[in-house]
């Protein structure tokens, strides 16, 4: 199957969402009354008056998820391939089936001591 | 398809990564001029698998992207704790105030 | 000229726009977003030369993981918004680094395509190996780099962890008065969130926003 035909149907799909987007805030605009007064143009939180900046400081420990999650992201893609392949593996492949589990699990168990070191120091308990 | 255009993309995220990584004081901005050079030796790894080795089926360049990827995440997870605490202690991420090892 | 290379100069121009922005914009949430923009773009690169599973991994790892990590590291260290305050004095230096290297290497690469010095390059039809050849290559070949790799996330995740984490009780007082005086450190305006001493406090963040 060529390139254009395997995702060609996906870029007509971004073409159109792009035009769809385009056209509702267009239309909106070309709708919609403007009659803008310094009262209206405050920024809305819940009917309370705002207080400072929209920049606030996050706590630190949303880091360390996310940095967790990045890891085994990482590891996500690499399962990826070595899920496709291990089904196939037989004696006569390159790569015995033994082999490619023990290597992934080997892989997978080093991660989970970065885990488990981050449950013991704490970091994924929120107190 | 000619490898021409690709790997003039490549260069152009190059340099531009390079002009980021020089001209930017903020040190997460300097870490993110950083990615842009990595993801352009990506572009070229696999441009040249593919376009120049094609008969190959050459899985290498591919696979060399591929580790390339892991290690900048790793790369940035300790780069940005280390700018934190470049920001605990100087209470600033401009790269310019860390000079105390300068000579 | 074929399909390919119309999609290509499409995504291509897309990509660099998106990249020239990320290194030149005022705002740093800006230059965060312009780099998923640009990471994204080079995914769609990778679509075009026929290297699925990378596309699908430049989506995962770096627009899906990378960038959030980026924006998190621009939200914990506060920086102030405005061009002085984001580029430093380098910046003629910086054009002529980076434009002078772009003009020597794009100057190589057109002789040497063009030249006809890597002999005929253009392919009718990009093709790439699939996800299998490459799930084989790496079990059978790269097994070794493959488990670095994990020994490489996890060293850089304890080191994450170690430089990120304040111990239990470990007050800014504490920091103040174990931390190596400088002497020329900046002044800290713009940190209000902090009140016990001059170092911003990393952990006690406002948590007004309504929690995770």
């Amino acid at each position: 199957m060529s390139f254009f035909e395997q995702y060609g149907t996906f870029a007509i799909l971004v073409v159109l969402g792009c035009l769809l987007y385009a056209l509702i805030m267009v239309v909106s605009r070309v709708m919609r009354p403007s009659v803008p007064s310094p009262q209206k143009l405050t920024t809305y939180e819940c009917g309370v008056p705002a207080e400072g900046t929209g920049w606030t400081q996050v706590n630190i420990r949303y880091y360390v998820f996310a940095f967790l999650f990045v890891i085994f992201d990482v590891e996500a893609i690499f399962l990826f391939p070595w899920a496709v392949i291990v089904g196939g593996l037989d004696a006569t492949t390159p790569v015995s089936p033994m082999f490619a589990v023990v290597a992934m699990f080997l892989f997978i168990g080093t991660l989970l001591e970065g885990l488990a070191y981050a449950w013991k120091k704490g970091v994924l308990r929120w107190d | 398809m000619s490898p021409l255009g690709p790997l003039l993309l490549a260069t152009l995220l190059f340099c531009v990564g390079i002009y980021g990584v020089i001209a930017r004081r903020n040190a997460v901005l300097v870490l993110m001029s950083v990615e842009l050079m990595l993801n352009a030796v990506n572009i070229n790894l696999v441009a040249f698998s593919n376009l120049l080795f094609p008969e190959d089926a050459a899985v290498s360049g591919q696979i060399f992207a591929l580790f390339i990827i892991g290690v900048a995440a790793a790369e940035v997870g300790v780069g940005l704790a280390i700018v934190f605490n470049m920001f605990r202690n100087r209470a600033s991420v401009n790269v310019d105030d860390v000079d105390l090892m300068r000579w | 000229m074929t399909g390919h290379d119309v999609v290509f100069v499409l995504v291509g121009l897309l990509t660099a726009a998106a990249a020239i922005l990320t290194v030149t914009s005022k705002n740093l949430v800006h230059a965060a977003l312009f780099l998923a923009t640009t990471l994204a773009g080079i995914a769609g690169v990778f679509l075009v030369l026929a290297a699925d599973f990378l596309a699908l991994v430049q989506l995962v790892v770096y627009v899906g993981a990378v960038a959030v990590l980026f924006l998190f590291g621009l939200m914990l260290t506060r920086a102030p918004i405005g061009r002085e305050a984001l580029d430093n004095q380098n910046r003629g230096l910086a054009i002529g680094v980076s434009g002078g290297l772009f003009v020597v290497l794009s100057a190589l690469i057109v002789d040497a395509v063009v030249g006809g010095s890597l002999g005929d390059t253009t392919v009718a039809e990009v093709t790439g190996p699939g996800i299998e050849d490459i799930g084989m290559a790496i079990f059978a070949e790269w097994v070794l780099p493959f488990e670095v790799l994990s020994m490489l996330l996890l060293a850089a995740l304890i080191g994450a962890i170690v430089l990120a984490r304040r111990e239990p009780g470990d007050s800014g007082e504490e920091a103040m008065a174990t931390r190596i005086d400088f002497g020329d450190a900046p002044p800290t305006e713009g940190t209000d969130s902090l009140s016990s001493g001059s170092l911003p406090e990393l952990t006690s963040g406002e948590r007004r926003e309504g929690g995770p």
